[in-house]
């Protein structure tokens, strides 16, 4: 599995890209890159501008200065759709289409791109081992799924056509603490396992540190402080970010 | 989808077949009252006893109604009275304008007028014949002798400028004991001596049947409205058998007899085709179709309405729905418009399409299928808004183009909606379709019309209740189609 995934991944830049929401700042004109198959925490409070690092970085908004560049390419409107398919994204309650069963979700987009029946079920059943999902969760609808399940099938169907990149936007946040410390694990794994570019958005410092070793902290759109975890609790920029790690209660063994 | 394009088809078809034919019959139209049915039915029966196949649809509408359809040559004929014609359709005319000037000013028109039948249909006032008799009244100057005697005078006579207030100035009546009655009322009000005149329209049914007195208008104060038959100029050339099959009716039928004919409709219940051949001296055609039968044609006319003008408003209301889903200015727009539409009421509706479509079926169809459009747009456009903002973001995410999530996602979520608006639309259309009837385009509405002229609950019923269980049919069509197009996660996702 690991090797037939392993791919080079793909690289992000933002560079002087900036969004507002009519009078609201969401981010400011920020300079971050992303390297192929690196694994990148953004951390920050809400409101910190680290979704909207994801949602420019897949064209689902558009930057109101600067530009986000694609493997070095500036990305424009029209690579748009291609660039999607080669990015699996992840929301924090899964966004699963209610209409169809589990299957169904993760089937959407390979039917879209033509693929046979049983190639999609195949590479489902896979993705399921991957992910620790009972095969018999995939005939469900997102109503007869537990959260954890929910989130798993959020995640295979970001997997299903291999893609270069994986965007997760607090995929853990809506889970109680023993499904999510579970999924932390697995995800990690897989992480590391399929050797992709990985950004994982997330508000818990603990966890952060725990899937990436090049964390981002983010506050009111801009970067404050890029660094590993060693850095931010012993070099901390500014207060801000003292406060910030101070704040966590549990903290992990160092990775 | 496909069973409605193949049905329409069907129907353009079939509507365009008579086109073709040569034989065409030609087609005689009447008002909403018995009548001018009756008359109708008589020139249906002297035309095809002179050899000229001819239809009779019946019970149209009102005077615009009529006068449109003849203009427009949807009919051929129908029976008009001189008055309407001088106060009503034509303008710059002579109140008091004799049948020679009318043919005169219809002339350009295309619009042949025949002589007086033979008989007016205008106001009068009429007594208990016993009464009259005893107080020797005969013409209406005979009443002023008599200053004692009550009048009970509808609403409208009352107030009318042409009514109770000339009538009095012209003939110096001394009459004080005048009070007003509802028309329905005011025969029985003379005949149990409540009263003891009122104002009728001289061939009404009920005067032989209460045994009244017509009082001569020895002054000619009330204008006349003599009874004739209009027709199409163009038949005296295309169909000459048939114009002098009209003009033979001339002078023949005079008060009394039309009266009796009335009566014979309205109060004894016979049929009013039986009743014109027995004036002519004719035969009707046997066989009177059997109560089934009838309901079977009615219900497919109705069915046909209703599915044809539904499924085309499916083909646009939808895509008004989605595009104004999508544009925020334009959906606004679109769904006040289709508002308006709603807002026209369903009865001028149907008569502002029959200058632009005639009268038949597709008008009925075309005013059905406005009415259908603001539920189909509004709750599409509903069932899309409403779709969470993070499903949205998800399906575009997942990199599908636009179509492909309108398709797979974006309408099976607002599956419920949609389906809800239609079925509200279908629901509306059943009920409005009885209205059809007014332009000729048959359906349940057919026998409530006659039911309502003859004051017969039978044949009300016999539209109505076909018309209220076909509503209740369609609504559970409509619930068993929800619940088979309803994704089940969606349902599941309901009971949560």
């Amino acid at each position: 599995m690991a090797a037939a995934d392993a791919g080079g991944g793909i690289c992000f830049a933002l560079e002087g890209a900036s969004k507002r929401y009519g009078d609201v700042v969401a981010l400011q004109p920020v300079e971050l890159a992303f390297e192929a198959g690196s694994t990148t925490a953004l951390i920050g409070s809400s409101g910190s501008g680290k979704s909207t690092v994801l949602r420019l970085l897949l064209g689902l908004e558009r930057s109101d200065s600067g530009c986000v560049r694609v493997d070095g390419r500036v990305l424009q409107p029209a690579d748009v759709l291609a660039l999607r398919r080669r990015v699996g994204y992840v929301i924090q309650d899964g966004g699963l289409f209610p209409h169809l069963t589990a299957m169904g979700n993760l089937g959407l987009l390979p039917q879209h791109l033509g693929w046979a029946l049983p190639r999609i079920r195949e590479r489902a059943q896979a993705l399921a081992r991957l992910t620790r999902l009972p095969a018999d969760a995939l005939a469900r609808y997102p109503a007869e799924l537990s959260g954890g399940q929910r989130q798993r099938v959020a995640l295979m169907r970001a997997l299903m056509v291999d893609p270069d990149a994986l965007l997760l936007d607090e995929p853990l946040g809506a889970l109680d603490p023993i499904v999510r410390h579970e999924l932390q694990e697995q995800l990690q794994r897989i992480f590391a396992e399929l050797g992709k570019t990985v950004i994982v958005v997330t508000h818990d410092l603990a966890e952060a540190a725990w899937f990436a070793r090049r964390l981002v902290l983010l506050r009111r759109g801009a970067v404050v402080q890029d660094g590993s975890y060693a850095d931010l609790r012993d070099r901390p920029a500014d207060d801000f970010v003292r406060r910030f790690v101070q704040a966590q209660r549990t903290l992990p063994t160092a990775p | 989808m496909t069973a409605a394009h193949a049905r329409f088809a069907l129907v353009l078809l079939s509507c365009l077949w008579p086109a073709l034919a040569i034989a065409q019959p030609a087609r005689i139209g009447s008002k909403q009252f018995t009548e001018s049915v009756i008359l109708g039915e008589i020139a249906r029966l002297a035309a095809r006893d002179a050899g000229v196949p001819a239809v009779h649809e019946r019970e149209l509408g009102g005077t615009s109604i009529l006068w449109q359809a003849l203009r427009q040559g949807d009919i051929d004929a129908y029976p008009e009275y001189t008055g309407t014609l001088s106060h009503e359709l034509l303008h710059d005319v002579p109140a008091d304008a004799d049948i020679a000037t009318l043919r005169v000013r219809l002339k350009p028109l295309g619009i042949g007028i025949t002589d007086s039948l033979g008989f007016d249909n205008t106001y009068a006032i009429g007594m208990r014949r016993d009464e009259a008799a005893q107080l020797g009244i005969e013409r209406i100057s005979d009443l002023r002798a008599h200053a004692s005697l009550r009048f009970g005078f509808s609403n409208e006579f009352m107030d009318r400028g042409d009514g109770w207030p000339g009538l009095r100035r012209a003939y110096a009546l001394p009459q004080t004991k005048v009070s007003g009655l509802d028309h329905a009322l005011s025969y029985r009000a003379v005949a149990s001596g409540a009263v003891d005149a009122i104002d009728l329209y001289s061939t009404d049914a009920e005067i032989p049947y209460y045994h009244l007195r017509v009082l001569r208008d020895d002054r000619h104060y009330f204008p006349r409205y003599q009874a004739v038959f209009l027709y199409r100029l163009a038949l005296e050339r295309d169909r000459p058998a048939f114009v002098a099959a009209l003009r033979q009716l001339a002078d023949r039928i005079d008060e009394q007899t039309m009266r009796a004919m009335n009566a014979a409709v309205k109060l004894d219940r016979r049929r009013d085709s039986a009743v014109a051949a027995d004036f002519l001296g004719t035969h009707i055609e046997v066989g009177r179709r059997g109560l089934w039968q009838r309901l079977r044609q009615r219900s497919v006319e109705h069915v046909e309405l209703v599915a044809i003008s539904l499924g085309l408003a499916l083909l646009l209301a939808i895509p008004l729905g989605i595009v104004a889903a999508r544009r925020r200015r334009l959906g606004q727009l679109v769904i006040a418009a289709s508002g308006v539409l709603q807002t026209v009421p369903s009865l001028a509706m149907f008569v502002f399409m029959i200058p632009l479509l005639g009268i038949g079926t597709w008008p009925a169809v075309a005013a059905l299928f406005l009415y259908s459009l603001l539920p189909i747009v509004r709750n599409t456009h509903a069932g899309l808004v409403g779709i969470a903002p993070e499903l949205i973001e998800s399906a575009a995410a997942l990199g599908l183009p636009p179509r492909v999530r309108l398709r797979r996602i974006e309408l099976p979520l607002a599956m419920r909606s949609i389906l809800a608006g239609i079925k509200t639309a279908a629901v509306i259309n059943v009920g409005t379709a009885t209205l059809a009837a007014l332009i000729g385009a048959g359906g349940y509405g057919q026998p409530i019309l006659t039911g309502i002229r003859l004051d017969s609950i039978p044949l009300i019923l016999e539209g109505a209740i076909p018309a209220a269980v076909l509503a209740l049919l369609v609504q559970g069509l409509f619930e068993l189609v929800e619940k088979w197009l309803t994704p089940r996660g969606l349902r599941l996702q309901a009971r949560q």
